[in-house]
């Protein structure tokens, strides 16, 4: 009888409609941006690990790749690359090293976020190992350097000639949850 | 024959007759109207002169946040849903709403949702402070514990909207009288189905986002927040995924609204009827393609600036039709100003210069300065409150005489247009030199350059608001008090079957459907 | 939940009383001489901001045009087709000709408009070949500068006093416009902003420089400025971020090459000398004099004038545990900031210097009596270091 009752059935239909958009924004967009992002730099962000075979050096050109980072308001490491810039020639592995130092008196679990600018630049930088793959635990008053293994993509726009590869230290010693799948 | 109402307060909790509930959502958004003015008139107040003087820059925010959150879903989105609570079954010739119970569920945990979110005011940490638009990481790890009760709120109220939504499309398709095609329908019918498939698909993202605000806070989860991998922005892109379309789910039944006033007292028909009805549909799909623009300084790539900040310049194309068909309405008609008349022909201007600021704001490079400051905020006070606040009260002065059998005080009326139109003029105009001298919105504070032209809109604002004050009297003197007419045709050039009932519109109308010529 | 109530029926009496005639005596002489004339956006003084000044402009007239041309039917209808004036109606009510026309016309138009708009963007997002790379981060409630590569890093924060905010001392010319430090660049240069938030959004924004851009936690954005003309140019935070948005003013000073240069050397040496006074031993008199300066610029925002805090978001300092308990517990908190509220870890953002006054400040101010009651710049750089 449902589909006799025209209005019970427009009812039925927008009801489907409403609960097809929630799930929509809760489940179709997140990923979605996320895929979005990936493909087109939004947001500056980065591909995770890279491990497709490596492209041709271009010996020709000269990109100088930036490192900055930036603590979080509530993270107390002192946080800093070792290198500020280097110059690379596309294709080429580079490897380079942030120091990390947890000042304070008790243990704590850090985690880095990277973005790149310019936003065109971000799907062509390509790291094959990097530190913020992983959460960062460091003990009281523990030290370490934290590696990163890049090579800039030959294909990088031709008008990008600068890119800056920053990190966010953020503290996630009170979350739980090791499940999240961190964007790297 | 038809029997009266229930008496006494039962009539109102168990209402089911769309007029009974259409008065309800009236004096309901009414009363939402003069709270959230009452914050405007703090804001406005604190921002008279620099420096802070009658409250602190927390309890700033939350004024701002709370006059924004009420407006739009207390004030304006109501008092529509009443309107169409009200005219749409008289308009297409059905004896009531099609949902009944659900429209009286729908509104009546409104009152709640709202009472919840105003209680928040009064709770430890205060009231939701960051801003009607709550962009996370401000409303989500910064934000004051009363959250969890302003996120549950707008469940409430956006459950009563979709409720609502869902009632008016089971109304206007399936319960037409006999012979009254779609294309028939009065343009306020359209712009209302219009709107509530709008609300369907727009009003279930924002129950999403709010809850991934609230899992964020309380589950540990990671949608916005950049530690655990997500993102702040993919917020604004959820929000603006809704909130583009919600401006227009405000302004669409103001279009609807002008359709019917305007031939009226042109006593001309509407000009370019479909074509009205294309432009309309057309503005609703363009809604769900722009919301980006609201984001320009966000960092997108050059090809995401460009691409909707093109898409965004198209709405002025159908937009720009509206005006036209209005103005051609009027051209070669017999016009008369009474107040209903006089609030259209202001919503006329004022909604195309809010039209043109929002052109000037598609603009990505001017964007740039454009964004954030108080030019925004002179732009969608021109769009909300000169074209939906203009269009409802219009519309309450249209049909009051068919809703109570009398008429208001046309002088009073008229007095309240021209202080009212002169008022808003003198607080919004002023903001856009505000905006581009530099000031940005939200600002508790601000430097001397910016306090002479405050000052002006602060005393144009306390005036609007004491108008607000007179339009309450009159409606309750024409209730109580107005002269009492019965011609069904209240005003010589009204059209439609609205005005072939009785005067005041019995309890039940179009038990029998009626005939459409 | 009482102060809250009484707050709100004061704003709301404050609304009904705030009559101009009444108010006018009591406000100072606060409008600046030009405020009257501040009715369009600013030239500026990069191209970028030239660019977009114009782009404003031919929209804006165009507009005015399209205005004029159909305000101007509008209104001639209005007058002339009154019933009043004894006008009978016509009943035409579609024309396909004329509603095509204004579809079309309009769309012309836009088109030509997207033009110089698509060009001017192109230029706005060319960040490429640098003079200089500045990184901006936005904190609750002020900014840092580093410059990249430079080893010259500071904070930058609102320089107006709680008193002229609050009225209990005048307010001056740039009143909520000056900063403790603001940017320094060099004019002629193309100079790289790169912007990142430390914990909730903000948005950089100088309007002679055209440059507003976002400031978000986890994210890094970029523009670019090449500033024409020496000069100071003031700008805001345009993005809400929470309580003092409206106190984080942006300052900079774009000077010629040579004046850049010297005081990019003389930062320089400032940061060394500044590690050379963590040494010194201080008397509790410096540092109660300093902390006062600090406290009110960094930390009165949130916790009080007087130490009082905001009931239910911000802690009170007055009588507070911390500042009465041990030493290492206050310093910890101070320099380390608390997870998941809105403490931030200062160490990252004061000097020890700095951090040590306002520690002691706070354990001798306004009644307070710790039993260690003065902490020492070397004591910040031990819990800095983990000593």
């Amino acid at each position: 009888m449902v589909a006799k009752n025209p209005v019970r059935k427009t009812v039925l239909w927008s009801l489907l409609a409403g609960v097809t958009m929630f799930g929509f924004a809760m489940f179709v967009m997140p990923p979605l941006y996320d895929v979005f992002c990936e493909i087109t730099g939004l947001g500056g962000k980065t591909g995770g690990r890279y491990a497709a075979e490596q492209p041709e050096v271009d010996q020709e050109r000269v990109v100088k790749v930036q490192f900055v980072t930036t603590n979080n308001s509530a993270m107390p490491w002192e946080f800093r690359p070792l290198t500020d810039a280097v110059r690379v020639h596309p294709g080429e592995s580079h490897k380079v090293e942030f120091y990390a130092r947890n000042g304070t008196e008790r243990d704590m679990v850090a985690q880095a976020i990277p973005s790149v600018t310019p936003a065109n630049a971000a799907q062509y930088l390509q790291k094959t190992q990097c530190f913020c793959f992983d959460q960062q635990p460091l003990k009281a008053g523990a030290e370490a350097n934290m590696p990163v293994v890049f090579f800039i993509d030959p294909a990088l726009p031709p008008s990008v000639n600068t890119v800056t590869l920053s990190y966010t230290l953020f503290d996630v010693t009170d979350r739980q949850s090791a499940a999240v799948t961190a964007r790297n | 024959m038809a029997h009266g109402p229930a008496k006494g307060i039962g009539r109102w909790l168990r209402a089911t007759n769309h007029k009974d509930i259409g008065t309800m959502y009236l004096w309901f958004s009414f009363a939402m109207f003069l709270l959230g003015g009452a914050f405007a008139m703090v804001i406005r107040a604190e921002l008279f002169e620099p420096g802070m003087q009658i409250i602190k820059p927390e309890f700033f925010n939350q004024m701002t946040t709370m006059h924004g959150l009420i407006m739009v879903f207390g004030a304006i989105m109501p008092v529509f849903v009443g309107l169409a609570n009200w005219m749409i079954p008289m308009m297409i010739g059905a004896p009531d709403m099609a949902l009944p119970r659900l429209n009286n569920l729908s509104f009546w945990i409104l009152p709640f949702g709202f009472s919840l979110l105003a209680a928040t005011l009064f709770m430890p940490g205060g009231g939701p402070n960051f801003g009607w638009t709550f962009y996370a990481p401000l409303s989500t790890t910064y934000a004051p514990p009363t959250v969890n009760f302003f996120i549950f709120g707008i469940h409430i109220i956006g459950a009563s909207s979709i409720m609502g939504s869902i009632n008016i499309i089971a109304t206007i398709l399936n319960l037409r009288a006999p012979g009254m095609t779609l294309m028939k329908m009065p343009m306020f019918a359209w712009t209302w189905l219009i709107t509530a498939f709008l609300l369907i698909a727009v009003m279930p993202v924002l129950a999403g986002a709010v809850t991934m605000m609230l899992m964020d806070i309380n589950f540990g989860t990671s949608f916005f927040n950049a530690a655990g991998g997500g993102d702040p922005v993919l917020f604004q892109h959820v929000f603006w995924f809704f909130g583009h379309p919600e401006v227009y789910i405000i302004i669409i039944p103001a279009f609807g609204v002008m359709s019917a006033i305007i031939p009226t007292f042109s006593r001309k028909p509407l000009f370019g009827y479909s074509s009205m009805v294309y432009a309309t549909a057309a503005i609703a799909f363009l809604s769900f393609i722009v919301w980006a623009h609201h984001m320009f300084t966000v960092g997108m790539p050059l090809a995401g600036e460009l691409y909707f900040m093109y898409a965004t310049m198209l709405i002025a194309v159908p937009t720009g039709v509206k005006v036209f068909n209005w103005i051609t309405t009027m051209f070669r008609g017999a016009i008369t100003y009474e107040t209903p008349m006089l609030f259209a022909v202001a919503f006329v201007i004022l909604f195309t210069i809010g039209g043109f600021t929002g052109l000037m704001l598609a603009i990505a490079p001017a964007d740039i300065q454009y964004q954030d400051s108080y030019f925004v905020v002179a732009h969608f006070h021109y769009v909300m409150v000169a074209g939906a606040l203009f269009s409802s009260t219009a519309a309450v002065y249209y049909w009051i005489p068919k809703w109570t059998g009398r008429m208001y005080n046309e002088t009073m009326g008229k007095v309240h247009f021209w202080v009212s139109f002169v008022a808003f003029n003198v607080t919004f105009f002023p903001q856009h030199f505000l905006g581009l001298a530099g000031m940005p919105r939200r600002y508790a504070d601000y430097s001397l350059q910016f306090a002479d032209w405050n000052m002006v809109s602060s005393i144009g604002a306390f005036a609007y608001g004491a108008s607000q004050l007179l339009f309450l009297y009159n409606v309750i003197a024409t209730i109580v008090a107005g002269r009492k007419i019965s011609d069904p045709k209240v005003w010589e050039g009204a059209e439609g079957l609205e005005w072939t009932v009785p005067t005041p519109a019995p309890h039940h109308t179009f038990s029998t459907p009626p005939a459409i010529k | 939940m009482v102060s809250k109530a009484k707050q709100l029926v004061r704003g709301g009496i404050g609304a009904l009383a705030l009559l101009p005639w009444l108010h006018a005596a009591a406000a100072e002489p606060a409008a600046r001489p030009e405020s009257w004339n501040l009715l369009n956006m600013p030239k500026g003084v990069t191209s970028v901001s030239q660019n977009v000044y114009d782009i404003h402009m031919v929209v804006i007239w165009i507009c005015v045009w399209i205005g004029v041309a159909v305000f101007g039917v509008m209104f001639y209808s209005m007058f002339a087709h009154r019933k009043s004036r004894g006008h009978k109606p016509a009943n035409f009510h579609e024309s396909t000709k004329v509603e095509l026309a204004w579809t079309i016309i309009p769309a012309l138009i836009l088109i030509v408009m997207a033009f110089p708009a698509t060009t001017s963007l192109k230029h706005l997002y060319d960040t490429s070949e640098a003079d200089l790379d500045v990184k901006i981060t936005g904190y609750q409630w002020k900014w840092k500068y580093d410059y990249l590569g430079k080893d010259v890093s500071f904070i930058s924060e609102l320089a107006t006093s709680q008193a002229s905010i609050y009225g209990s001392a005048p307010k001056t010319e740039f009143y909520l416009e000056e900063v403790t430090e603001p940017l320094v660049i060099p004019v002629g240069k193309k100079v790289r902003l790169l912007m990142t938030g430390a914990d909730v959004i903000h948005s950089w924004w100088v309007p002679e420089l055209a440059v507003k851009r976002d400031a978000i936690p986890g994210f890094v954005n970029e523009t670019w400025a090449r500033v024409d003309k020496p000069g100071i140019y003031r700008g805001r935070c345009a993005e809400l971020c929470g309580k003092d948005h409206a106190f984080m003013p942006i300052v900079v000073n774009a000077v010629p090459e040579e004046e850049f240069n010297a005081w990019l050397a003389k930062k320089q040496s400032e940061t060394v000398a500044l590690r050379a006074l963590t040494e010194k031993t201080f008397t509790q008199d410096e540092l109660m004099a300093k902390g006062e300066a600090v406290y009110g610029r960094t930390c009165a925002g949130c916790h009080g004038a007087a130490g009082e805090g905001v009931p239910g978001v911000f802690p009170a300092i007055k009588g507070s545990k911390i500042a009465l308990g041990p030493v290492a517990d206050h310093l910890a908190i101070v320099v380390n900031g608390k997870s998941g509220t809105a403490m931030q870890a200062f160490g990252a953002q004061l000097s020890e210097v700095d951090l040590a006054a306002a520690i002691t400040y706070q354990r001798n101010a306004w009644g307070n009596k710790s039993v260690d009651n003065i902490v020492q710049p070397v004591d910040v750089f031990k819990v800095k270091n983990g000593q």
